[in-house]
């Protein structure tokens, strides 16, 4: 029972040195952890593979002839490198040819609805899609860059965006990068997004479509990426609003005013994750009621006589689409190939004669095609099978928007299978 | 046997240390031999009324040290073997006790009563000696007085061994009624009348329900006042102890009593002896701590709910007793601020005074004001020591805008005084002050600077200057400087200190040479003022703390040169090391931040691992904390360069891991293995299995502090991140003590606030093992092994949100571990995770945190759920 102690500390600070040096040697602790462990949520989740081998030749046949036109200067440029995998920050540092081949591949590519698929009133999104550069966004060691489809750069500029722009915000560490799908809009010089790859650092490939939406939604607005522009964020995003594909929602997407001129619709399954290259769980269609380029122009702006198209050199001189795996629509001869000085790899013009397309059993089974020329340097990619198809039935027998519309059912009467009662446990 | 046992008593305290050492071994093996036996002749002993008293008390206090010790585990192993003992001999040894406390010996009463009340602390909570608090209270009415204060006496200290819930209310009432009565006026004794106020201090804390009844309070308070009257000084003292223990044990009940204290306190503050005029003053120092505590707990914001109200005793007490206590300012004495000790009217004021600024805020200012300025410029140094002390005692609490205007005005009479004031302890107290105006209102949340461009450069040409003055003065000086750096913290770029920085630099290394700078704590101060320098300094003098990296390496190389030392010395050597290490750990911190200072500093690397290596060995059995808190801080700068120290340093680190006994360098070596893991990632793996195994072997102790659990298991999983799918041999280890800490972190239930704040820290290090080991297994082909323990971990996340009681860092950590498992097992745990309600209810709570880090990982942990169950 010792009298306790009643000295108080007298002219001291209150925390010592010492143990200031252990509480600033734990924190850095904590954020060192703190980055380790970001780091490692990051990783991997967002190594895309640089998928350089060309996929073998398909086994598939096709037989029809070609006549050849022009002479072409050989193109050495489009060779494909070693495979090399990057992931996004390691990307974002790439140059030249390497940039643009690697984000080339990284766009998830709607195919042309050519036929509507089932369900479309329950599984799917539609949104009209704004006329513009598709491209991708991306935001990382404060900076943000756009890269076309074919990769090239289109803008370099301070944004919003998480890492988008150099500003003294040291919350973020150098993992916080972000990549959006986007449609730059010429008219009023605004990205629209319409899709959400990596959200600061965390990438959302392996998320639904429905997911990705949502996810979207909510982050734009909350960093001011949709305010104004400043001198810190210099275009201006917008959202462009999703529909359920029912009656009412392919109605408004269809007819309903947006801020954006109008380039057809879109359509996203909604279960879908985001994959790179072409996918059938996004769809495209368009008519001339919501798209000013209904039917593919040649170099001058005019509607071609005939359809064109533009098919990749085999090896072995088949000509392919862009499809993984692709549709051959004919070959090459070796003496041709030879004349031409062409190669593997090269993009070829074609248009399409007056024998057209036949098919047997919905397969493509003959294709009178004529050979124009080597296609545009800026290109990347062979057109895709359902681009060639759409592009054929819009000058023959299009699919029209009552099909689409009847294919819905007016509400309450859909297909049978919507009639099945669901057991909710 | 018995005649043996005085002897060899007596000869355990003899001069001889010979004799001495003899004597303590036949005794230790006396009591490892026959415990009974051992402790029944130490009874016996105590007893003997024909024995030396100095044999007697020493029978006592190892009779008492076979039943308690400091140390947790060697106290729960000494309850143990008394409980084992035979029931016969046991109630022998307190039947014998009991008798003492009517011995006429003092001293043997006095040893009696602890012993009884260790005893009655083993075996009251066992609901064993029912018995013995009856039949003490029935000495309470024996006549000789001698055995009445005995047993006061030993109540009061059972009150002290015992925690209250073990002893039923009836018995409580039958101790305080007896032990008030003990106290009042009424009973003739002092001895008696002092034993009974002692024993009431520690039965206060019994007094919860006695304190609830009105009357009976009313009673206790009566008796306490009237003590505090007593002709008899060491019962007024007592009387006040009590006063101060209530007055913050039971703040909430004062009220009604607050006018007849302050007029108690008053008088013995003004009239008493020192002991009592000082228990008077802390009186009010203990509701200052209190009204502070509870106004924090508003965080202002007063219509929060708070447990206990605040009653504002302070404020309404204000103008009383601020004029006593400036009194007591002019109560200095000559040179106390040479003496460490020093505990006196003056300093007990003084720091009241700041406490009731504390309390009070901007009410005081006008109150002090007065007597700030009459005193100041006095020719008396008491009058400008006492204005000083009470200007810097009301800068903390008051707001900047009551004070920037006054302490514009006082500043440069401050510095005038630093320089010019020819007394010591009037310059002394003026630096202290400088540095609590730096400190409170100098920096980047302060909205109207007080160091302005204009008188920056004086501030700091008289700081120096004061470095050259006594060692005491001196040494505030140093302090005042450290607040000032302090205050440009987040500044930037341009710190005003920049272009004084060598300078500064300069003279601080200056005084860690001067040959007084072992007095107080001067040396000490200027390293660590040397430290916030560096910490607060800009990109601009980089160039310059990369400079003192050779010139403290030669400091540090100086001390490992000195032979043959002292153990006095050797204490010196070893302090002096670490204040060296802890300012290199600071300077590699500061250099290792950013990547071009981080790349000059690796020059240095080789040389300072060399000298911490060197340092290390300098000792035999223990690791230097500061040492290794500052290779930590070289693991994270050179990165996997780091490597190439391993094979050397692996040994210091596992005995850093094996330190029970200092737990603070087990818990920084356990931060620093950390720091290596991530330095190194995968090629620390060769040293994973020692490292694991002792990591292993401390969770096992029951030696070691338990605040270094919590980092262990964080430290597990910085070892899994770092070395990935390697880990999975010490799954087998690592996972089932991870569940077995988990389940008993889950549930908090009947918990006091600092158990709920340990589990929450447990919680979080058991959660960034899991972390860890998600993380590290991600894409490898042996996620699989895994998915066995993923039911438990959802299970213990589900638990942990139900019981509500996790703070945000568990939240964070829990929402990511959710996050980290469905990432790395993806569909595998797909249904496991849906089942789970923190996929659902647990998420959404994250999801709409305020806290953006919780929020950050609830999104992550979202998609990867999202990812996992669409797979």
């Amino acid at each position: 029972m010792a009298p306790h102690d009643l000295r108080r500390p007298f002219k001291r600070p209150a925390i010592s040195d010492q143990q200031r040096r252990r509480d600033l040697s734990l924190l850095r602790q904590k954020q060192n952890r703190l980055d380790a462990q970001r780091r490692a949520r990051c990783l991997a989740s967002s190594v895309l593979s640089f998928q350089s081998e060309p996929k073998p030749p398909s086994q598939e046949q096709s037989h029809f002839e070609l006549e050849l036109e022009l002479e072409i200067e050989p193109d050495a440029e489009e060779h494909q490198g070693p495979a090399t995998t990057y992931d996004v920050r390691q990307a974002s540092k790439l140059r030249g040819t390497e940039a643009r081949r690697w984000f080339a591949k990284q766009l998830m590519l709607p195919e042309w609805m050519i036929d509507v698929p089932p369900n479309l009133n329950t599984d799917w999104y539609v949104f009209a899609r704004p006329a513009g550069k598709r491209c991708f966004v991306v935001s990382s060691n404060g900076t943000t860059v756009s890269r076309l489809r074919n990769g090239i750069l289109l803008h370099r500029f301070p944004s919003a965006l998480p890492n988008g722009a150099r500003i003294n915000n040291v919350s973020r560490s150098s993992q916080s990068y972000c990549i959006l799908d986007c449609i730059f809009h010429e008219p009023d010089q605004t990205y629209y997004v319409i899709d959400m790859v990596c959200w600061a650092g965390f990438s959302l490939y392996e998320c639904t479509a429905e997911f990705r939406f949502f996810w979207l939604n909510s982050k734009l607005v909350e960093v001011g990426v949709c305010d104004t522009p400043s001198t810190f964020h210099k275009y201006r995003f917008a959202t462009v609003p999703v529909y359920n594909c029912d009656q009412e929602g392919l109605q408004t997407a269809y007819i309903g005013p947006v801020p954006y001129i109008k380039d057809g619709l879109l359509f996203y399954n909604k279960h879908a994750h985001y994959e790179t290259g072409n996918t059938p769980l996004a769809l495209v269609w368009k008519d001339e009621n919501c798209s000013e380029y209904v039917i593919d122009t040649d170099s001058k702006g005019q509607v071609p006589n005939q359809q064109q198209l533009v098919l990749e050199l085999q090896d072995d001189g088949r000509l392919a689409t862009s499809d993984d795996p692709s549709v051959i629509f004919g070959w090459l001869n070796e003496d041709f190939i030879q004349k031409t000085g062409l190669h593997a790899g090269n993009l070829l013009r074609f248009a399409v004669n007056d024998g057209g397309l036949s098919f047997v059993d919905g397969k493509l089974e003959k294709a009178d095609l004529q050979y124009l020329g080597q296609s545009n340097r800026a290109r990347a990619f062979a057109d895709s099978y359902s681009k060639v198809m759409f592009q054929y039935i819009v000058r023959h027998s299009p699919l029209k928007i009552e099909h689409l519309f009847a294919s819905i059912g007016p509400l309450g009467d859909g297909d049978i299978a919507s009639h099945d009662v669901e057991m909710a446990a | 046997m018995a005649m043996e046992v005085t002897q060899v008593l007596l000869n355990a305290q003899s001069v001889d240390s010979t004799v001495r050492k003899h004597a303590e071994e036949s005794l230790r093996q006396f009591q490892e031999q026959n415990l009974s036996v051992f402790l029944l002749s130490l009874s016996g002993e105590l007893a003997g009324e024909d024995k030396p008293v100095d044999s007697r008390k020493l029978a006592g206090l190892i009779l008492k040290n076979a039943l308690d010790a400091k140390e947790q585990h060697r106290k729960y192993e000494l309850v143990q073997k008394w409980l084992a003992l035979d029931v016969g001999v046991k109630t022998q040894i307190k039947t014998c006790l009991l008798q003492i406390l009517s011995s006429p010996v003092p001293d043997a009463r006095s040893t009696a009563s602890q012993v009884i009340a260790k005893i009655a602390a083993i075996e009251l909570p066992q609901k064993q000696w029912p018995e013995l608090i009856g039949s003490l209270l029935s000495n309470i009415h024996q006549v000789p007085a001698h055995v009445k204060q005995a047993t006061l006496e030993t109540l009061g200290y059972l009150c002290e061994e015992v925690s209250p819930d073990v002893v039923d209310q009836d018995q409580v009432n039958k101790i305080l009624t007896a032990v008030v009565q003990g106290m009042s006026a009424n009973e003739g004794n002092n001895d008696v009348r002092l034993a009974a106020t002692r024993a009431l201090y520690n039965a206060l804390g019994f007094a919860q329900a006695n304190f609830s009844n009105d009357m009976e309070r009313d009673y206790i308070m009566r008796v306490v006042c009237e003590a505090t009257l007593s002709p008899d000084v060491k019962i007024r003292q007592a009387a006040f102890e009590c006063l101060v223990s209530i007055s913050s044990t039971y703040y909430e009940k004062l009220a009604p009593y607050i006018q007849d204290i302050f007029n108690i306190t008053a008088k013995a503050v003004r009239e008493d002896e020192e002991p009592v005029a000082l228990q008077a003053i802390e009186l009010w120092s203990s509701i200052c701590d209190e009204e502070i505590d509870i106004l924090e707990e508003y965080g202002g914001d007063f219509t929060a709910d708070s447990d206990v109200p605040c009653y504002y005793f302070i404020k309404q007490a204000l103008p009383a007793l601020v004029p006593m206590l400036l009194e007591t300012l002019l109560k200095q004495e000559e040179d106390q601020d040479l003496d460490e000790g020093a505990w006196n009217l003056a300093m007990a004021g003084g720091t009241c005074l700041g406490l009731v600024a504390r309390t009070v805020g901007d009410d005081i200012v006008p109150l002090v004001m007065p007597f700030i300025e009459e005193n100041i410029t006095k020719s008396e140094w008491r009058q400008r020591e006492a204005a000083t002390y009470a200007f810097g005692s009301i800068l903390e609490g008051p707001s900047p805008d009551k004070l920037t205007s006054i302490v514009n005005v006082a500043l440069n009479f401050m510095l005038t005084a630093l320089t010019n004031d020819p007394n010591s302890h009037v310059k002394d107290t003026t630096a202290w002050t400088l540095g609590r105006i730096f400190e409170f209102l100098h920096g980047s949340t302060v909205e109207t600077p007080i160091i302005t461009p204009g008188n920056c450069p004086q501030i700091i040409r008289v700081l120096l200057q004061s470095m050259n003055d006594a060692p005491n003065v001196a040494e505030k000086a140093c302090g005042a400087l450290y607040f000032l750096a302090q205050g440009y913290e987040d500044i930037g770029s341009a710190s005003p200190i920049t272009p004084y920085f060598q300078e500064i630099v300069k003279s601080l290394l200056s005084v860690t040479d001067k040959e007084d700078a072992g007095e107080s704590r001067l040396r000490t101060a200027a390293y660590e003022t040397l430290n916030e320098v560096v910490r607060c300094s800009t990109d601009e003098t980089a160039a310059m703390v990369l400079q003192l990296v050779p010139i403290i390496m030669t400091k540090l190389h100086q001390t490992l040169e000195a032979e043959k030392l002292s153990s006095d010395e050797r204490e010196k050597q070893n302090e002096l090391q670490g204040l060296l290490c802890g300012c290199l750990q600071v300077i590699t911190q500061k250099l290792g931040a950013s990547e071009p200072t981080q790349y000059a500093f690796m020059q240095f690397a080789d040389q300072i691992m060399n000298l911490f290596l060197r340092v290390f060995a300098c000792r035999s059995a223990t690791v230097h904390e500061e040492a290794m808190l500052a290779i930590g801080a070289v693991a994270h700068a050179t990165g996997p360069d780091f490597a190439k120290y391993m094979p050397e340093l692996y040994k210091y680190l596992e005995m850093g891991l094996q330190n029970f006994e200092e737990y603070q360098v087990c818990a920084v070596t356990v931060g620093v293995v950390g720091d290596i893991c991530r330095a190194l990632e995968d090629t620390v793996l060769p040293y994973c299995d020692g490292i694991m195994t002792q990591l292993l072997k401390d969770l096992s102790s029951n030696q070691l502090h338990r605040s270094v659990k919590p980092p262990i298991f964080s430290c597990f999983g910085d070892i899994a991140l770092a070395i990935g799918e390697n880990f999975e041999k010490y799954l087998m280890y690592a996972m089932p003590m991870l569940q077995s800490a988990a389940e008993l972190s889950a549930h908090t239930s009947g918990a006091d606030d600092e158990m709920i704040e340990y589990t929450n820290l447990l919680r979080n290090g058991i959660l960034e093992a899991y972390s860890g080991i998600f993380q590290g297994f991600k894409n490898s082909p042996k996620t699989q092994l895994l998915i066995p323990y993923a039911p438990h971990i959802l299970q213990f996340l589900d638990s942990i949100y139900m019981e509500k009681d996790m703070d945000d860092v568990v939240m964070k950590t829990a929402i990511g571990v959710l996050g980290d498992l469905a990432d790395t097992l993806g569909s595998n745990a797909g249904s496991l995770i849906q089942l789970s309600l923190s996929c659902k209810e647990f998420l959404n709570e994250c999801l709409s945190s305020d806290d953006h880090l919780i929020k950050e990982s609830a999104e992550w942990a979202k998609m990867a759920i999202s990812r996992a169950i669409s797979v």
